[in-house]
């Protein structure tokens, strides 16, 4: 095996600081191919204690004397560090850290030899997004059609095989309009909201280039759309992108839509950030956040500086735009960026899950998240983790699951045992097997065990669109997570067990009467 | 009422503060002795208190009519639009004069009259018994006892007559130092812990004009420290910030010289916590005076501790500044965080909690008494004295304890509600939110340890509400005080503006549940006991077919069933009621909707656009 080049040492006596609130743990540090362990001997509890070595985001180290230290900041935004005897010791487990954890070869990855007892391979891989979703359309409408056009990825390979499309175009057409999008990304429906029967596409950028070009099929594309929706009905395409940048992008072959060439089509520009602006404020704000010793002013005006409620802000008010469009409007929206990648696949789930009560449940934000996020470039997924739970502070009843589901993904996607977020496109999955030979994250959340941790004991089911305030006094900074190592967890934790408590006493007390109340009857 | 012109007026609107697509509802204004009351066309009553109200505005005419902006105490505004001028302008003048009372005579609480009889009114009063609270922590015990100087208030007027001190003080002492303090306000206890031994007095600052020193003073500050066997020193709480003490102390050298031999003993002693504060003192004592040594033993044992709450003026301009952020619709979050931080807000709620956190420190893990002070000790000694309290002993985190507390650390050690909230018309430079800000620094507790608390934000909120009303006796001096449940607290600032947020609460389902809970496990009782019943009955072969229709209409599993699908529907009712309640339009993104109108007008005129757009 690979691995064992990488290790360099066997193991090593060592001291682990886990951050204020947890006591230190002494024992003997091991690594290996995929974890860090650090075992304290059988009487301590616990009497192991593991980390993900790709959970491992940056590493430094020192050495002092004959013993050194060891920094591991990782992707949970923890920061753990190893104090070490033996300055070999030291140095020989920072490299084989180093080493194992930027492994790049997906399938030596952890997903593809973790095989946890009470799982099956193959489980809750029965998700077809497209498929499932597909089943729920056609019972509402006959417009749309599932075309398998992208079976082998050839249109586009970061589309999954099957897509949603207006039924009155053909696969033909789907490739002319295929080649004229960026990354072969067309449009395809990303949402049918059935009580208003329009529609969310979403796309990447029309590449009309300097020369303006156009796309007969592309532009028939969506004039069937509008179409089939309702005589008269009226797109808006949102474009993620200011005025300013879409017109830039026509330069290096980008571009928008002619107004001329899409009848009944309008354009709105609303910026969202993404890529390296968005990375830096998130590192900005874990770095506000990890300051211990900082005065009120500070703070606030460090808060201010990353920006990141800012692009929480604009994030949801762009959401809420496409929602209320279709909600309100009866229109039908497309949503695009430059790749359609990121910004795109923000706008169109956080407007799902505001108009949607289906992607509310448990179930239904699974399927959200894998219709949805095939790829997510990290912190724009944690952005939309964000918006969620926003949305959930705002409507705590609305949400069937909790905070502990949003932490629980974020870990997840970052580092994780299960094959769910591994590789960027389906087309990747397929080709390393994913679905085969790792288990899905679903069959582990899925898990009664897990379900107190992940589910919203207040959760009632609510029909309406639930429209959040985007004032910025009605935002708040996400606690749970940003300050997750640094705050003690106790009290809020002791809370939502009481809140469970209270509400699954509820539950039982709500039947018991009824059994009951049968027996006082002849 | 003779300030009363016009008692009714009709086509009112009032406007919704944070809607931008200015939504109004149209609805009738009844001026009353006691309250301003609007009525909507859906029957929705807003009431607001004239106590309540804290600035009334008119402003310029405009074609709707003539806008007339309330500001309230309890931080709600309302914006109203009367039609006809002359009925503003009425109005307007009214409100002036009835939120505006020149004598304790014409409080509502003197007026209000909640049907109860003089026992019961005698009986609220009892409710807290000061003399019962220092007995539960302890005292009068050897080292503490109950002190008769003060029981016709010629020591202190502004204290109240039973006030506990060192046994070892005796009344000569306790006189000298009630010379030496300003407003007569000597050291004495506000909490003794019982385990530690250690104690929290309080006191106001030494009085300036006093040339050398006050031995009784310095004996009063011993037995205090010798009160406690636990630790040989004690620390001195001044609460002001060291800056402005400085610039005071410059001026007023006499208190300038006392302050700083005092400190000088410690800098030489090196305890001094905050090593820039040496140089500071350093420079202080060489301006100050050249003999700042020779009495260094004087306050023996004592470590001063300087922690800076700004003073009343500060708070009251910083609570404007927040308001008005708060208010703002349509701030980006960067101008919001600015102005949040500009505010200082935050800052000053900061500093009171710091400065009980070191109280409270001191005595858990130093076992070290402490004297806290400011200027007249009765603004931020009342803060940090009761919130260390608060820290220190689970009981003032009960709901009665909360009212004890209060009692104990505010009403009866004289902190001046009627001037701070204005209740009066009278100074504005007196009125400040340093009782706000305790109720704030509490808020922040039970959002950091949810389970401590036996009260929630309704009961802060209530508190708050109350101390501005005037409709009971506690702030302002006469009568008991009731209990209702209220709003949210977080939304202290914002809980009359229905577009902001939280929408659902979590805390009302939470009690809702729990409530419910209750009432099905005692009616399961009630349903096993009538099994019982039944059985033997049964058994004793009385039971008849007509007993037994007798007894099923009032069956408890019928009922039963009746109160459970009644109890779970409400809450489903009230979440989809303000889930309704909140709707694009309302918020901010819904500016777009212009552009959605603006994009084929003709499409809007249609059936969906404007109708729904303003429903």
């Amino acid at each position: 095996m690979e691995f064992s080049e990488l290790i360099r040492t066997g193991q090593a006596q060592a001291e682990l600081l886990r951050g204020p609130e947890m006591p230190p743990l002494r024992g003997t540090l091991c690594v290996t191919g995929h974890h860090l362990l650090l075992s304290p001997g059988p009487q301590a509890t616990p009497d192991l204690w593991l980390l993900l070595l790709r959970s491992v985001d940056s590493i430094e180290k020192r050495v002092a004397g004959d013993a050194g230290t060891i920094t591991l900041r990782c992707k949970d935004l923890r920061v753990l560090q190893l104090d070490i005897e033996g300055v070999e010791a030291t140095l020989d487990i920072a490299r084989s850290i180093e080493a194992l954890s930027s492994l790049e070869s997906v399938i030596t990855s952890f997903p593809f030899f973790y095989r946890p007892k009470g799982l099956r391979l193959g489980e809750a891989w029965h998700f077809h997004p497209p498929e499932r979703y597909y089943k729920r359309i056609a019972r509402e409408t006959r417009a749309w059609r599932l075309s398998e056009a992208n079976e082998d990825f050839s249109l586009c390979p970061s589309y999954p095989r099957a897509v949603i499309v207006p039924r009155a175009v053909d696969d033909d057409a789907l490739a002319r309009s295929a080649r004229f999008r960026q990354g072969g990304r067309f449009p395809v429906l990303s949402y049918y909201h059935a009580p208003r029967g329009t529609v969310l596409l979403r796309s990447s950028q029309p590449l009309t280039g300097p020369q303006k070009l156009r796309c007969a099929e592309d532009e028939e594309l969506l004039r069937a759309v509008l179409a089939e929706a309702r005589p008269g009905a009226r797109g808006f395409i949102v474009d993620t992108r200011s005025a300013q940048a879409a017109k830039q992008a026509r330069m290096t072959g980008g571009g928008t839509e002619a107004k001329a060439a899409y009848p009944g089509w309008k354009r709105l520009h609303r910026p969202l950030e993404r890529g390296r602006p968005l990375q830096e404020s998130f590192v900005r704000l874990m770095e506000a956040c990890g300051d211990p010793e900082q005065s009120m002013d500070r703070w606030l005006s460090r808060l201010d500086g990353c920006r990141w409620l800012s692009h929480v802000k604009e994030a949801l008010s762009t959401a809420c735009l496409a929602a209320q469009g279709m909600e309100w409007e009866g229109a039908c929206i497309l949503v695009h960026g430059a790749e359609g990648t990121d910004s795109t696949l923000l706008v169109t789930s956080l407007a799902q899950l505001i108009l949607d009560p289906l992607s509310r449940t448990m179930a239904g934000f699974q399927e959200l998240i894998e219709r949805e996020w095939i790829q997510h470039e990290a912190p724009i997924f944690l952005l939309f983790l964000d918006c969620v739970w926003q949305l959930g502070r705002q409507f705590p009843l609305s949400l069937e699951f909790g905070e502990g589901m949003l932490l629980a993904l974020f870990d997840h996607s970052y580092a994780s045992p299960f094959g769910t977020f591994l590789c960027n496109s389906e087309k990747e999955r397929c080709l390393c097997e994913v679905r085969t030979r790792t288990h899905s994250l679903w069959s582990g959340l899925n898990q009664p065990k897990e379900q107190r941790k992940l589910r919203n004991p207040l959760y009632v089911p609510n029909p309406l669109a639930i429209w959040p305030s985007v004032e910025p006094q009605s935002l708040r900074l996400w606690q749970g997570l940003f300050l997750r190592w640094t705050h003690p967890p106790e009290p809020s934790e002791v809370a939502w067990e009481k809140v469970w408590q209270i509400a699954t006493d509820q539950k039982t007390e709500g039947s018991q009467p009824t059994d009951s109340a049968s027996e006082p009857q002849p | 009422m003779e300030h009363i012109r016009t008692t009714k007026v009709e086509q009112v609107k009032l406007l919704d503060r944070f809607s931008t697509s200015n939504k109004s509802l149209t609805g009738t204004l009844y001026l009353t002795a006691t309250h301003l009351l609007f009525i909507d066309s859906h029957q929705k009553e807003t009431w607001i208190l004239h106590h309540h109200i804290a600035l009334v505005e008119k402003l310029a005419l405009t074609t709707s009519g003539c806008p007339l902006v309330i500001q309230c105490k309890n931080f709600r505004t309302v914006h109203f639009i009367v039609p006809r001028e002359r009925d503003c302008h009425d109005i307007y003048n009214s409100l002036l004069q009835l939120s505006k009372q020149a004598k304790y005579e014409d409080l509502y609480a003197f007026s209000y009259n909640p049907k109860q009889n003089d026992s019961e009114r005698l009986r609220g009063w009892q409710l807290v018994d000061l003399a019962e609270e220092y007995k539960r922590m302890g005292v009068p015990n050897s080292n503490w006892q109950l002190s008769d100087a003060n029981r016709d208030y010629k020591i202190c007027e502004t204290y109240p007559r039973e006030l506990y001190v060192p046994r070892i003080a005796s009344k000569p002492i306790i006189v000298g130092s009630s010379k030496f303090r300003s407003k007569g306000r000597f050291p004495v206890l506000s909490y003794y812990h019982q385990n530690k031994e250690a104690a929290i007095c309080r006191c106001s600052q030494p009085l300036s004009g006093f040339s050398a020193r006050c031995l009784e003073d310095e004996h009063l500050l011993q037995a205090i420290s010798k009160a406690n066997p636990a630790n040989r020193y004690m620390y001195v709480m001044d609460t002001r910030p060291r800056h402005r003490m400085q610039s005071w102390w410059a001026t007023q050298k006499d208190i300038g010289r006392i302050i700083v031999r005092i400190s000088s003993k410690i800098w030489n002693d090196e305890k001094i916590r905050e090593s820039d504060g040496k140089k500071r003192l350093n420079a202080m004592a060489n301006r100050a005076a050249g003999k700042g040594y020779e009495n260094e033993d004087n306050y023996s044992n004592i470590r001063f501790q300087f922690v800076g709450i700004e003073n009343i003026h500060v708070m009251r301009s910083s609570l404007q500044k927040l308001l008005e952020v708060n208010g703002t619709k349509g701030l980006s979050v960067s101008d919001f965080y600015s102005g949040l931080e500009n505010a200082g807000w935050l800052r000053h709620i900061k500093a009171v909690m710091d400065a009980a956190i070191f109280l409270a420190k001191a005595i858990m893990v130093e076992n070290a008494s402490v004297l806290v002070h400011c200027s007249d000790g009765w603004d931020r000694t009342s803060q940090v004295c009761s919130l260390g309290s608060l820290l220190l002993d689970p009981y003032y985190r009960t709901i009665r304890g909360f009212m004890v507390l209060i009692e104990k650390d505010w009403i009866s050690f004289g902190h001046k509600y009627s001037e701070r909230c204005g209740h009066l018309d009278g100074d504005p430079k007196e009125v400040s939110p340093v009782f706000t800000q305790f109720l704030e620094c509490v808020w922040h507790l039970t959002e950091q340890f949810p389970q401590a608390f036996e009260f929630n934000e309704a009961f802060l909120l209530q508190i708050h509400e109350h101390i501005h009303s005037c409709q009971f006796g506690n702030f302002i001096g006469n009568c008991q005080k009731e209990r209702e449940e209220l709003k949210f607290w977080r939304n202290m600032y914002h809980q009359f503006d229905r577009t902001l947020h939280p929408r659902q609460s979590v805390f009302n389902i939470i009690m809702n549940m729990n409530e419910q809970n209750k009432q099905l496990q005692k009616d399961v009782k009630d349903l096993e006991s009538q099994i019982k019943q039944h059985k033997n009955k049964q058994t004793d072969g009385v039971l008849t077919k007509e007993l037994l229709n007798s007894v099923r209409p009032e069956s408890p599993a019928l009922k039963t069933s009746l109160c459970l699908k009644e109890q779970t529907l409400l809450p489903v009712n009230d979440a989809l009621r303000t889930i309704e309640g909140s709707n694009p339009a309302d918020n901010r993104y819904s500016e777009y909707a212009d552009e959605f109108s603006k994009a084929e007008p003709a499409v809007v005129s249609s059936e969906y656009g404007v109708a729904r757009m303003t429903c």
